[in-house]
């Protein structure tokens, strides 16, 4: 197959993913434990998305300056800072690391 | 004339679109890096839209890995996908005729900027603006980056990482009001650091999904006692 064969195989099945929970059946979801199973998944994804997203790189666990980038929102956070101002502390913070000459 | 109304789901969607769509600079310098075409490189963006699997395609690739294994490895981590789907399926319950839309635009951040919410508009602002939001900047960026190649540098030297990881953080922080979303919060933190090294990449988060399933039946256990 051509390079182009698999790039749209590829986008093919990712879109078979994404789908593919859509297709559940609503007498499942009509269940009265969902909502409060659907919250306890977001909680637990979004709580794996911050960790994934700070440690990890590919299968290493790696410590650099995303810990100080997590670290000042976590503060910005306590303060109760807006989203948008979370997100340039997180961002400059981690930047400021980098440029101090840490990974 | 109809006002653009910036709730908070809105303002946190526009603030996730504005960094995580820089980083589609990224994607678009090593896929051309890697031997694709200008071309495939943007399909990958366009059809594809996860930016983690494209990661896996490209690097895969730029590995001297044949399009097979790059399909395997972008599809492992296009697995989460579907679990979000699920949960965006419970909570935002779409029409027959736009599921198909829905798909497209299932990703971390619309999942994880929908599902902050509590109420079910600002749930279906939250999962529109950040997909949307997103898509539009992800796909500029990996064109930028895809014709201007490494001249751009590494998007981690601005901290675009670490911002990601603040927009998630933000995401998750007011929903930590009492023990139990706390002990959730702290054992799937666990569970996926210990995953890391183990599974592939994407696959912590698919754990991580199953032990909050777990913790939560635990808790509602405990709670009807």
């Amino acid at each position: 197959m051509t390079m182009w064969g698999w790039v749209l195989f590829a986008c093919a099945a990712a879109y078979a993913l994404k789908l593919s929970g859509y297709l559940l059946p609503r007498s499942v979801l009509d269940q009265p434990f969902v909502p409060s199973l659907a919250g306890a998944l977001t909680v637990g994804l979004l709580s794996s998305l911050v960790v994934s997203n700070t440690v990890s790189k590919g299968q290493a666990v790696v410590l650099d300056s995303r810990l100080f980038g997590l670290a000042a929102a976590a503060l910005a956070l306590k303060v109760k800072a807006p989203y948008i101002v979370v997100v340039l502390v997180g961002g400059l913070a981690t930047a400021a690391g980098r440029w101090a000459g840490l990974p | 004339m109809p006002r653009l109304n910036l709730t908070p789901a809105v303002r946190s969607g526009l603030s996730i679109s504005a960094a995580v769509g820089l980083y589609g600079i990224s994607i678009g310098a090593l896929g051309v890096a890697a031997g694709l075409s200008v071309a495939q490189t943007c399909a990958l963006s366009l059809l594809m839209f996860t930016g983690g699997s494209q990661f896996a395609f490209v690097g895969v690739i730029a590995g001297g890995g044949t399009g097979a294994s790059a399909l395997a490895a972008a599809t492992l981590l296009g697995l989460r996908n579907g679990v979000y789907a699920m949960q965006l399926e419970a909570m935002l319950r779409p029409s027959a005729r736009l599921k198909p839309v829905f798909a497209h635009f299932t990703i971390d951040e619309s999942m994880a900027n929908a599902t902050a919410q509590s109420e079910p508009d600002e749930q279906k602002r939250g999962f529109w603006t950040a997909g949307l939001g997103i898509y539009l900047a992800w796909n500029t960026f990996t064109l930028v980056g895809a014709l201007a190649g490494d001249a751009m540098g590494d998007p981690a030297r601005w901290g675009l990482d670490g911002a990601a990881s603040a927009a998630f953080l933000g995401l998750l922080w007011p929903r930590l009001h009492g023990r139990d979303p706390i002990a959730i919060a702290v054992v799937c933190a666990a569970a996926t650091i210990l995953f890391i090294p183990l599974t592939p990449p994407g696959i912590p988060i698919i754990i991580a999904a199953a032990v909050a399933a777990g913790v939560w039946a635990v808790q509602q256990r405990t709670a009807t006692q």
